[in-house]
């Protein structure tokens, strides 16, 4: 049975090949991906309602077994795939339907430069630093398009805010990368985590601490989510751009906005925060590392990188239990009165700490 | 060329920021709005009317839905009116449940105003911390009244019963063990009083998080302060009463400069405003719901050492005891012509307001010597601050609309009536 695959297999042409086991790579961190935001809306509704004194799901589960809710994500799934979409009359129907594909097609694709360790990468290209940017940005479509496609004013409202928004918080964004980019001296996110190596001190935050919390706040802006929801802005545009919405097209948004808050939270933790690198490393002896499982879980690996994505992803989901909403003209002040000065002068400071080789970050490249 | 215009957006009657039913149709010349009209009306039930066909006791509930979240006060200024027409007043005993309650009711309303307030500006966990604190307040209409927010407990000549003994207490169910009931129900053993007590002792811990949240949130200020100024000046032109009137600074309140029943007896301070803007009108409630637990305090340390009766015992306005009517025959048709035909109050027209929360409610009453009133207006606080609405919001963000109808506390079973 075996050999009569291998057989199948190498009977299959080398272009073919190469084509099904990308798509194989990509299918095996979509999937994780979907179930992670399914799950992340989970623990969305637990953490803040255990910040807010209440319970959040807990009926929902599987076989009978309430299990804390877990089910909760999946019965939310099922609800919503079966919802009709209704397409208003005067919305235009095309861009009505591509906006939430728009939208969360670069929230998926970003994840192909993403290096969950050191080798699991699906694309370890070298100006992977500006395929994200670049990825990233197209999001915003999704968003516009929506807006105006629903031939809705309050749906309008939210996309002309939200495209001011993205695209202004992009830039501090911009400038927050090129601080990564100089220290660590690469395009490339692997090389830029392999230029943290060293244990926790010697991870960028330290001498990037203004671009990592400008980066860090950017993101929350960049993804729409509260304080800098004015996007969707419950109490004012009601849902924004997404309000002519339903069922699984608005499915669609939802996961797009989700994906995207675990992307931006890698990213930080990738760029700031050593990716897959352990922390431990420099404290502990180098025969700790050596012990089999323990010196496993001790070390490096993709456990970590999960580790403090979560970390931010739990940031994200306690600013919106903490914060009111900002005011849409105070989030551009914030953006271009605040934020892209003080990146701009931290670049020169990151010029000057590199070119005097400032140690433990700077001294060895 | 074409020409530029304004568009115009219908900010409710569905909205999740409209309060209710208002339907707020805005001129907006992209984010800011150039005019702001309120319509009015979708909630009109008609209370004026109806009163005027219901005998005088009748009508009490109808009170209680006008401002669906400061329900006794409502009854206040009804069952005031009414005695000034009948030239009765209420046992001091009564005199003091009802301010107890007053205050309470004061506590409810702006604890539903802060939390729907911070929840409109974006401060979703306000709104969960508030209505913890007025689950509490609820139990204790629950306990004295029967009912949770309708209460007609204030009654012409009294408060219908006096203040209970015991607090219901939380059974065990399949989902609430042993220890977890004892652990609900350790400040429901005692009567009444000893609840509200415990809640007073409780409550300003409460206030303080509620301020680490928003008082010196960044964010929070940059939303509220210099938004819907009114200067002092403006403020009593259009006829502000309430928070609304002190956050501009003027220093009105009924209850210390036309003292009803028993408040010029407590020591309680009225906070003022300097700004007159929406971050001023929150310092202003907040520092009253502090002030109310003093009054509060007062009022239960008072009722503790005063036992008494809690009802006239005029049966011409009062019902006779269920005791006395099965013996005595004047009780038993008291009771007849008091459910019946209900009293007839003289000839005459009085107003009665009470500090509301919201503001000054009245409540004019002309008789024309039936049992029924021949004329009731109602002066509800929310229409009049309602009516600023455009002044308020010309030349702010459609954000701020949203801020500005918060600080207003508009609730509009009052505002339509």
């Amino acid at each position: 049975m075996m050999d009569w695959f291998v057989e199948l297999w190498q009977a299959v042409p080398l272009g073919v090949q190469t084509v099904v086991i990308i798509l194989l790579q990509i299918i095996a961190i979509v999937l994780p991906l979907m179930l992670c935001v399914a799950y992340l809306t989970y623990a969305e509704r637990k953490v803040i309602g255990a910040m807010q004194i209440r319970m959040g799901p807990n009926r929902v589960g599987f076989f009978g077994h309430r299990l804390w809710g877990l089910g909760q994500p999946i019965a939310d799934a099922v609800k919503l795939m079966f919802k009709e979409i209704v397409i208003p009359a005067g919305a235009n129907r095309g861009l009505f339907l591509l906006a939430p594909v728009l939208s969360i097609g670069p929230a998926l694709a970003a994840w192909a430069v993403v290096p969950f360790d050191a080798h699991l990468v699906l694309a370890d290209i070298d100006a992977g630093l500006l395929y994200v940017l670049a990825v990233t940005s197209i999001g915003v479509y999704g968003v516009i398009i929506a807006g105006w496609a629903s031939n809705s004013k309050y749906a309008l409202l939210g996309a002309m805010r939200s495209g001011a928004q993205i695209v202004s918080y992009e830039i501090a964004m911009g400038f927050a990368l090129v601080g990564v980019l100089m220290a660590g001296g690469s395009l490339n996110l692997g090389s830029i985590v392999r230029a943290q190596e060293g244990g926790v001190l010697h991870w960028f935050w330290i001498p990037l601490l203004p671009l990592f919390v400008i980066y860090f706040v950017s993101a929350v802006a960049e993804t729409n989510r509260a304080p800098f929801d004015v996007a969707e802005g419950e109490s004012e545009i009601v849902a924004g751009f997404h309000v002519e919405y339903s069922g699984m097209a608005f499915a669609v948004f939802f996961l797009a906005e989700y994906a995207n808050m675990i992307l931006v939270s890698g990213l930080t933790a990738i760029m700031f925060l050593g990716g897959w690198l352990s922390p431990l490393q420099g404290l502990l002896p180098e025969s700790a590392f050596g012990v089999p499982v323990i010196g496993a879980l001790l070390g490096d690996g993709i456990h970590w990188f999960i580790i403090k994505t979560a970390f931010f992803l739990f940031l994200f989901l306690w600013f919106r239990a903490t914060f009111p909403r900002y005011r849409y003209d105070q989030i551009m002040r914030l953006g271009w009165k605040i934020f892209i000065p003080i990146t701009i002068v931290w670049l020169l400071v990151v010029g000057v700490m590199i070119l005097a080789g400032l140690p433990p970050w700077f001294d060895g490249a | 060329m074409p020409e530029i215009r304004n568009y115009t957006v219908n900010f409710g009657p569905q909205h999740p920021a409209a309060h209710g039913v208002l339907r707020l149709v805005l001129e907006m010349d992209g984010e800011v709005v150039q005019r702001a009209d309120p319509h009015v009306g979708l909630l009109h039930r008609a209370t004026e009317k109806l009163a005027e066909y219901k005998i005088y006791n009748q009508s009490i509930p109808y009170m209680d839905r006008l401002d669906y979240v400061s329900m006794m006060v409502n009854e206040h200024a009804y069952v005031l009116a009414i005695e000034k027409l009948l030239g009765i007043e209420a046992p001091i005993r009564a005199q003091y449940i009802r301010v107890m309650f007053d205050e309470i009711t004061r506590l409810l309303n702006h604890l539903m105003w802060l939390g729907t307030h911070a929840l409109d500006v974006g401060a979703m966990t306000m709104f969960l911390y508030c209505f913890r604190e007025r689950e509490d307040l609820m139990d204790m209409y629950e306990a004295v009244s029967g009912a949770r927010m309708h209460a007609a407990y204030y009654r012409p000549g009294g408060v219908y019963r006096d203040l209970p003994d015991s607090m219901p207490k939380y059974t065990e169910t399949k989902y609430r063990d042993k220890d977890e009931v004892r652990r609900m129900n350790a400040n429901r053993e005692g009567s009444l009083l000893d609840f509200i007590w415990d809640f007073t002792e409780r409550f300003p811990g409460y206030v303080d998080e509620y301020e680490t949240l928003l008082t010196d949130n960044r964010i929070w200020k940059q939303r509220t302060v210099g938004i819907g100024v009114v200067s002092p000046e403006r403020a009593l032109q259009l006829g502000f009463t309430g928070p609304m009137l002190r956050g501009s600074g003027i220093e009105w309140d009924l209850r210390k400069k036309q003292p009803y029943e028993v408040y010029d007896r407590l020591d309680f301070q009225v906070p003022i405003g300097v700004n007159g803007d929406c971050y001023d009108r929150y310092l202003v409630r907040v520092e009253e719901m502090r002030q109310s637990n003093r009054i509060i305090r007062q009022c239960v340390e008072w009722l503790r050492k005063h036992p008494g009766p809690v009802m006239l015992e005029n049966h011409k306005v009062t019902p006779p005891s269920r005791e006395e009517m099965k013996s005595e025959m004047e009780a038993l048709i008291h009771h007849f012509k008091l459910f019946t035909e209900g009293y007839v109050l003289p000839e005459g027209e009085a107003y009665a307001a009470v500090e509301h929360p919201k503001g000054e409610f009245g409540i004019y009453l002309v008789s024309d010597g039936a049992n029924k009133p021949y004329r009731l207006k109602i002066r509800p606080p929310g229409f009049i601050h309602l009516a600023a609405m455009d002044e308020m919001a010309r030349g702010h963000m459609l954000a701020d609309v949203v801020a500005i109808i918060g600080t207003m506390d508009i609730v509009f079973g009052e505002i339509d009536r």
